[in-house]
């Protein structure tokens, strides 16, 4: 008698997967199908001068939640391309860097509602007839929110990249765009992905401002989020805030574990210094994948292919041959290049201080002036209050472990949060109250920023060596001594890197923060944030760009004078 | 005479400090790697030995000279040459078998093969078996095995080590020595030459068939060795004693021989002179030692070295430093304890204190000088910048900054000067200040 045996096609066979694959199937599908849906919103026919449906109902945010969503990640995709076209540029070709340096350091300090007038024209007559032109006008709004500090912290870490491993990448033959894939992304990933964390909460913050977009005396709403918001607030509608908010953190939450939880766990071997004891992050969706047959079968052919391209793109020639002398340096190259630069400096402050002087007059510069000073002691003013109530209680947390991993975690995803959304209340509040609006909008800039004080100085707290506080406790330092000598030098540092950020976002912040609406009150406070603000409601084009300029100049003296001095102090004399 | 495989002539290169002046690191340096044969580059840190071995492997240019690859005008890393790296330079984020397909997929050698090889490499090396750990899981010797096989797996005609060992401990460091030697006289390695940058001299003695010593500032070949001893060879061989001793006469020559004079003819010594990296904690330590039993007052170099746990280039800037004060006195490779040494191991904190003070002032040019700049000085203070400036104006800014470290380290301890690291102003101790008495502000 013989064994009947049955046999399944191959192609059933070994089509399988394992079960983690069968169970991440709906996700993978729901994720493309959403993707699938969202992308053809946004190409639909659309005429300048239509007005596209948008409602308050609730029903409808998880759809505006994916069209926000979308932009943002086709923003950040943007921003990731740019900066690494920019930081290769910039870290290899040096009369390059002369120029992107300097002009990525003033583009970092240009708040985003300036870019948003010039370009949409633009952009809509990029993509006649079709709403495309508008989303990426929004898209390109929400790009320069997240752009610069990831192009420059790609910069940094190519120009870091420790000299053994550059001269290993070298003898071993590797070519440029080997040492690209291998070596200096690699490299750059945990600061890169750091960053790009950073400006996703960024966008969120001017959410409201790229969605809500007034060309040529018309106001397009994007379907989405902010528009949401701001119909909300033109509508009074507290209750549509909080939906808003609701949705928000449900978006954050997702994408938190969809998409960045995974990449960093998955980033974690990238880590170059050894033995720092952070706890290394996972992430369940990540596990679940590497356990999937299929899913990482598709990733890894997808390395292949990357990998094959070294094959292609590797040098075909070694040390030895003709063509790897180095061109002799021309010093008259870089000395025409010097006076190119000179050149286009001179010509570019002549044309301000005409354009200044005919289209606003030097009064008006005077005043702005004025009014940034306002604004400048309102953010000093602010982090020295929010330094005094954060660090004590971030240095009680970051000593206390038990409390310090999840009150840190807690600390970033409210730095993430869009304080923007909290506006409204403070305006029910001040009206209510009749409060002083120059005083009590203040507090609105660092609403959002205080975090990263607070869970950097967390951070700093909980990395103080115990044998230092073995030796603070033997030593019995107590009161103020204790406080001066011990705790403050010990968290100085991440101090400093917090009060960084956080003063670099509060002069963003004080656009939104100082000019408040909610139904037809307009609350404002005197100050540079407020009268950009304005500016951009009127559409006074001069006058938009006088106040960005001025800002800029604020932010950067700041940056230069106080910052970067104070940072340069705690690195050299308080660390461990 | 074997074919040479990397020739160098006349070599001069210079950097340019951050003043603009340039310094001149290597001068003139003729050197010849023929097939066959294994080099040590000795000499103390800063002498150009390093930059040598970058010159060879390509990665630096050079100012004026010839440097040639198997005949060929070498402007980058050619292919024959393989590098081991001090500090071990894997990729922490590829594993071991992908650290040592590195150079074979620049290649574009197709995958199979490629693994084949890496695999040889890696049994070769003794790690058959981690092939998929990352390198943060591996002790460092272990580490240093992986920039091995990196390196030999692409069939390097030449070998570079930059201190390959100097960052193991020393029972790792030479155990992966003998393996390497093991490899070599089995001809396992594809490799026809090996270049060791080290600054230890035994493992220079024991593995090379060529000694260079190299002087600094500029750094050029001081002195040439050939060692025809067999392969393996037993560091306790008298033989191998003898070389030992001869090198660390000979680098510890340039020492002995101002020293030797000084007692006859008074040597002008330049104030810009290097001084020699020496921690005072431990140079008091070395005296004691050298004072007490069983040395007496008089320790050959390398038993010293054996008998304290300190590699040489840590006890050659002790020996030097103690020489330079006149606390010692080096000879013929050994340290011997001068008078004036004795009464220090002898006397108390203060008196030590006092004594090296007067030395420094003595024998130190720097010292003296800021002494006496601070002394006309009616706040009896002055900012470091200056001293700095001049030390830049002969020494590369980095080695001029730590001459001042060890210059104001020296001054502190000898009660000659004070220094405040806040201000970075160097100012006469408290009590002799000539004017307004200093505030301290952190006390």
């Amino acid at each position: 008698m013989s064994d009947k045996q049955f046999f399944f096609p191959r192609q059933v066979v070994e089509s399988g997967g394992n079960r983690w694959d069968w169970a991440l199937l709906p996700l993978v599908l729901a994720l493309l199908m959403l993707l699938a849906y969202g992308a053809s919103q946004m190409a639909r026919p659309y005429q300048v001068g239509e007005v596209l449906p948008l409602t308050l109902d609730p029903r409808y945010l998880p759809y505006y939640l994916l069209r926000t969503t979308l932009r943002m990640f086709l923003a950040l995709g943007a921003s990731l391309l740019f900066a690494c076209a920019f930081a290769a540029l910039a870290a290899k070709v040096r009369a390059a860097e002369r120029v992107l340096v300097p002009l990525l350091d003033i583009l970092q300090s240009i708040p985003i509602l300036g870019f948003l007038s010039i370009t949409v024209t633009g952009f809509i007559a990029l993509f006649p007839g079709n709403l495309f032109g508008v989303e990426c006008a929004a898209i390109f709004a929400i790009f320069t929110s997240q752009a610069w500090n990831m192009a420059f912290s790609l910069y940094q870490s190519l120009r870091t990249v420790p000299g053994e491993l550059h001269e290993a990448a070298r003898v071993f033959q590797l070519s440029g765009w080997q040492r690209f894939w291998r070596l200096e992304l690699p490299f750059a990933m945990p600061s890169l992905l750091w960053n790009m964390m950073m400006s996703m909460s960024g966008g969120w913050f001017f959410v409201v401002a790229s969605e809500a977009i007034s060309v040529s005396n018309q106001n397009i709403k994007l379907p989405g989020v902010g528009s949401y918001i701001a119909l909300a607030i033109e509508a009074r509608d507290l209750g549509a805030i909080a939906w808003a908010i609701a949705g928000m953190l449900v978006g954050i939450v997702l994408y938190d574990q969809l998409f960045f939880r995974p990449l960093l766990a998955w980033a974690d071997k990238f880590r170059f210094e050894e033995g720092s004891n952070e706890a290394t992050p996972d992430s369940w969706l990540l596990t679940w994948v590497r356990r999937t047959e299929r899913l990482r079968a598709i990733g890894l052919a997808l390395v292949r292919l990357l990998e094959r391209s070294f094959a292609v793109f590797r040098l075909h020639h070694d040390g030895t041959s003709i063509r790897a002398r180095p061109a002799p340096a021309n010093p008259m190259v870089s000395r025409v290049w010097d006076a190119a630069i000179a050149a286009a400096v001179l010509f570019a402050a002549w044309r301000l201080t005409v354009f200044i002087h005919a289209e606003v007059g030097w009064a008006e510069v005077l005043h702005v002036v004025v009014l940034a000073l306002y604004t400048l002691i309102r953010v000093l003013v602010l982090i020295a209050l929010a330094a005094l109530v954060w660090v004590p209680i971030g240095i009680w947390i970051g000593m206390n472990p038990v409390w310090a991993g999840r009150l840190q975690a807690v600390a970033q995803f409210l730095a993430a949060f869009p304080a923007n959304l909290m506006f409204p209340v403070a305006v029910v509040f001040i009206v209510r109250w009749k409060l002083n609006p120059d005083i009590w909008l203040s507090p609105l800039m660092v609403l959002g920023t205080q975090w990263y004080l607070l869970f950097n100085v967390i951070a700093g707290a909980s990395t103080v060596p115990t044998e230092l506080r073995y030796a603070a406790h033997n030593l019995g330092l107590t009161g103020w001594l204790k406080w001066k000598r011990y705790l403050l030098p010990a968290v100085f540092p991440s101090f400093v890197t917090g009060a960084i950020t956080a003063s670099g976002g509060s002069w963003n912040a004080s656009i939104v923060a100082e000019y408040v609406t909610w139904g037809d009150t307009t609350l404002e406070a005197k100050g540079l944030g407020s009268y950009i603000a304005h500016m951009t409601a009127v559409g006074d084009f001069p006058r938009i760009a006088l106040g960005i300029g001025v800002m800029c100049v604020f932010v950067m003296a700041l940056n230069h004078f106080v910052w970067r001095r104070l940072y340069r102090l705690a690195e050299d004399r308080m660390h461990f | 005479m074997s074919p040479a495989i990397i020739e160098l002539k006349g070599v001069v290169k210079s950097f340019k400090s951050a003043d603009g002046h340039a310094r001149t690191v290597l001068e003139d340096v003729d050197f010849r790697l023929a097939e066959g044969e294994i080099v040590s580059l000795l000499g103390q840190s800063g002498s150009g030995k390093s930059t040598l071995l970058r010159i060879m492997a390509g990665l630096i240019g050079v100012d004026a000279g010839d440097v040639r690859y198997r005949d060929q005008p070498l402007y980058a890393p050619a292919r024959g040459v393989g590098m081991v790296f001090q500090s071990f330079a894997l990729f922490p984020w590829l594993t071991v078998q992908q650290n040592v397909e590195l150079g074979l997929e620049a290649r574009g050698i197709a995958p199979a093969e490629r693994e084949r090889r890496a695999e040889a490499a890696i049994k070769l090396i003794g790690l058959a078996g981690f092939e998929g750990a990352l390198p943060r899981e591996l002790s460092g010797g272990m580490r240093q095995r992986v920039g091995i096989a990196r390196a030999l797996v692409v069939e390097p005609e030449v070998l570079l080590m930059d201190e390959a060992f100097s960052a193991l401990d020393v029972l790792t460091g030479e155990r992966l020595r003998d393996d390497i030697l093991e490899l070599w006289s089995r001809r396992e390695m594809p490799t026809k030459a090996i270049l060791i940058v080290s600054h230890n001299i035994e493992e220079a003695v024991l593995m090379a068939d060529r000694v260079l010593v190299f002087a600094s500032d500029p750094g050029r070949v001081r002195f040439q060795l050939s060692v025809r001893l067999p392969r393996p060879r037993d560091p306790d061989s008298p033989e191998v004693r003898e070389l030992i001793d001869e090198v660390y006469a000979l680098m510890t020559a340039g020492a002995a021989r101002v020293t030797g004079r000084a007692a006859e003819e008074p040597v002008r010594r330049s104030i810009a002179e290097r001084l020699p990296e020496a921690d005072i904690s431990r140079m008091e330590g070395l005296l004691e030692r050298l004072a007490g039993e069983p040395f007496d007052g008089r320790a050959d170099l390398p038993k010293l070295a054996e008998d304290t746990e300190l590699t040489d280039d840590e006890l050659l800037p002790l020996a030097q430093a103690l020489s330079l004060l006149q606390l010692a006195r080096i000879a013929d490779g050994d340290l011997h304890l001068a008078p004036l040494g004795r009464r220090y191991v002898e006397g108390d904190h203060t008196l030590r204190q006092e004594l090296f003070g007067q030395q420094l002032l003595s024998h130190v040019p720097l010292a003296a000088h800021i002494r006496h700049s601070l002394e006309q000085e009616p706040s009896g203070a002055l900012p470091e910048e200056p001293f700095l400036q001049l030390l830049s104006e002969s020494l590369a800014a980095e080695h001029a900054e730590r001459v001042l470290r060890t210059a104001i380290e020296w001054g502190r301890y000898g009660e000659v000067y004070e220094y405040d690291y806040n201000t970075g102003v160097i100012h006469l101790p408290e009590g002799e200040a000539n004017g307004v008495k200093d505030e301290e502000a952190d006390s």
